[in-house]
């Protein structure tokens, strides 16, 4: 009975156009992101979002698309972590020049999800599947250094499958209309661009909480630049420095939550426990130093590409020079903490 | 087919089931005497984190060897510690010809193509060894040669193109082994890129 049932399930699965494990096709253009017989008019079902902090990935020019299958909706009961629908697809296209790389993420039937990426040849006429140990350098003469680097599904994993969902994007705080005009490399939202109203509109999000509807979700910062700074690293770093998912033993938490004041609990977090790590000959320190963005580990590891100590340790090559600069002006502006008599 | 024939095959079959119920012996559950299938206790999983652990050649590198009376030998007081924090290293020699990877005598510090690699504390100290990691994150890291599974690589000599293959249930009877272990205060120092 229970083999029927199962049978019955992945039956209807497919009726529906949820995949379920095994081959992933190997051109893009089978995938449905795009309509039938093109490579760049995307499908109408698949919709434009534009998070408001984006991932550095030295400075490529991105686009991104969500499809949600009909009749199903994200729920959003959990705030921090939706729950997406079986069948679910998004793309992101990243472009140096020329359009270089299409990444999909795919929820599959059984709950799972599964990475892929895909790489364009130079005359833009199409995209294939990349092995999936990646390409380490591969040749693209626009981009930083002329080498890019396609990740292999353990990487496209190591950073989507460290937070409570491995969509990143597609999220309270990152699509809400409350936009942070400091965000580095913030791009405006786009005609069609989705967001919360959008989602739930198009019914493809349920239970969201009301007063989030209401009051769109923002980081609640004393200034602006601390605004921009914390949202900066919600977007770069929050995926692996959470308490959502699997944390790394850092006590180092940098993602925001969409309904709390999450900005307390990544200050103390910042101030409070020594660095496990420690540069060689230096001496323990914070995260971040009060006033001393020279002395403080964060920005030592963002401006690093040795990629024994660079932050992140994988994506990027090219340091985010914007991104540092502001970094370090939220940090000289810190007020130090104060010290309180022995007693 | 003729009878001799019958037999290789015959033969062949049993000495390949022998062989499998010899495997299924070492790496599955018990079998009672009544047939009844035993759960692997805590300690028959320590027990078996401890046998890999030691024939995976872990403290080859994890533990600093010293020079005892026989000759280099693990210093078992210091097990699987890693690289000695205070121990201070001149630059390495430079390679030579074919010759492009140098030791430590206490085999914990590495020089080659990578750089200098130092081994880690495998001990459970919370603040420098495995004490706050928790068994996915071992896992992931011997999995992708990624500390934590998704940080900085793992470097060589580290075998990890080797290790990936341990089954998960080796993977978590090593892990429960070294929480096991006595813990031993020691920060190993972080990595030393190649000179460009």
């Amino acid at each position: 009975m229970a083999a029927r049932i199962a049978c019955i399930s992945v039956a209807a699965s497919l009726a529906h156009g949820v995949a379920t494990a095994g081959a992933l096709p190997e051109r893009l253009a089978d995938t449905g992101l795009f309509v039938s017989g093109s490579i760049t008019e995307v499908h109408p079902g698949n919709l434009p979002f534009t998070p408001q902090y984006p991932l550095w990935s030295d400075g490529a020019a991105k686009r991104r698309w969500l499809y949600i299958p009909a009749g199903k909706s994200i729920d959003a009961s959990k705030p921090d972590a939706w729950e997406f629908p079986a069948g679910t697809k998004l793309w992101k296209e990243f472009s140096q020049g020329r359009r270089v790389e299409t990444r999909m993420i795919e929820r599959l039937g059984d709950g799972t999800w599964r990475f892929a990426a895909y790489v364009w040849n130079e005359q833009g006429t199409g995209a294939t599947l990349a092995p999936e140990s990646g390409i380490a350098a591969l040749p693209v003469s626009s981009a930083p250094r002329g080498r890019y680097t396609i990740p292999g599904e353990a990487d496209c994993r190591a950073c989507h499958e460290g937070a409570a969902v491995p969509v990143l994007g597609v999220g309270a705080l990152q699509l809400s209309a409350d936009r942070d005009q400091l965000a580095p490399h913030a791009e405006p939202r786009k005609v069609g661009d989705l967001d919360l109203h959008g989602l739930v509109e198009r019914g493809w999000l349920r239970n969201v909480p009301a007063q989030m509807l209401k009051t769109p979700p923002r980081i609640k910062a004393e200034t602006t630049v601390a605004r921009a700074a914390l949202g900066y690293l919600h977007g770069n770093c929050g995926h692996c420095h959470n308490d959502n998912g699997a944390p790394p033993p850092v006590d180092l938490l940098l993602s925001q939550s969409a309904t709390e004041a999450g900005v307390d609990k990544v200050m103390q977090s910042l101030l409070g426990a020594l660095t496990r790590y420690r540069a060689q000959g230096a001496d323990a320190s914070h995260a971040i130093e009060p006033g001393h963005p020279e002395k403080s580990v964060l920005v030592a590891r963002m401006r690093s590409r040795n990629p024994h100590n660079q932050m992140p340790p994988l994506g990027t090559q090219v340091a985010d020079n914007e991104a540092i600069e502001l970094i370090e002006r939220w940090i000289r502006n810190q007020p130090q903490p104060s010290k309180e008599p022995l007693r | 087919m003729k009878t001799s024939n019958l037999e290789d095959v015959r033969l062949t079959l049993i000495a390949t089931a022998l062989t499998g119920l010899a495997w299924i012996a070492f790496t599955q559950p018990l079998l009672a005497a009544d047939g009844a299938k035993t759960v692997a206790t805590p300690a028959d999983k320590v027990a078996r984190g401890k046998y890999l652990v030691t024939t995976s050649g872990c403290n080859d590198c994890h533990t600093p060897w010293k020079v005892g009376a026989s000759g280099p030998e693990p210093d078992m007081s210091r097990m699987l510690s890693g690289h000695p924090e205070k121990m201070e290293l001149p630059a390495p020699p430079q390679p030579s010809g074919p010759w492009i990877v140098a030791a430590a005598a206490t085999n914990t510090a590495w020089s080659g193509p990578w750089g200098v690699s130092f081994t880690a504390n495998l001990t459970p100290d919370k603040e420098t060894g495995l004490g706050k990691w928790s068994l996915r994150q071992f896992s992931d890291t011997i999995r992708t040669g990624r500390h934590l599974g998704r940080g900085r690589p793992i470097l060589p000599p580290m075998p990890i193109p080797m290790y990936k293959h341990f089954t998960d249930e080796d993977l978590a009877a090593i892990y429960a082994y070294l929480q096991t272990i006595p813990p031993i205060q020691n920060r190993v120092p972080e990595p030393v890129a190649p000179k460009q």
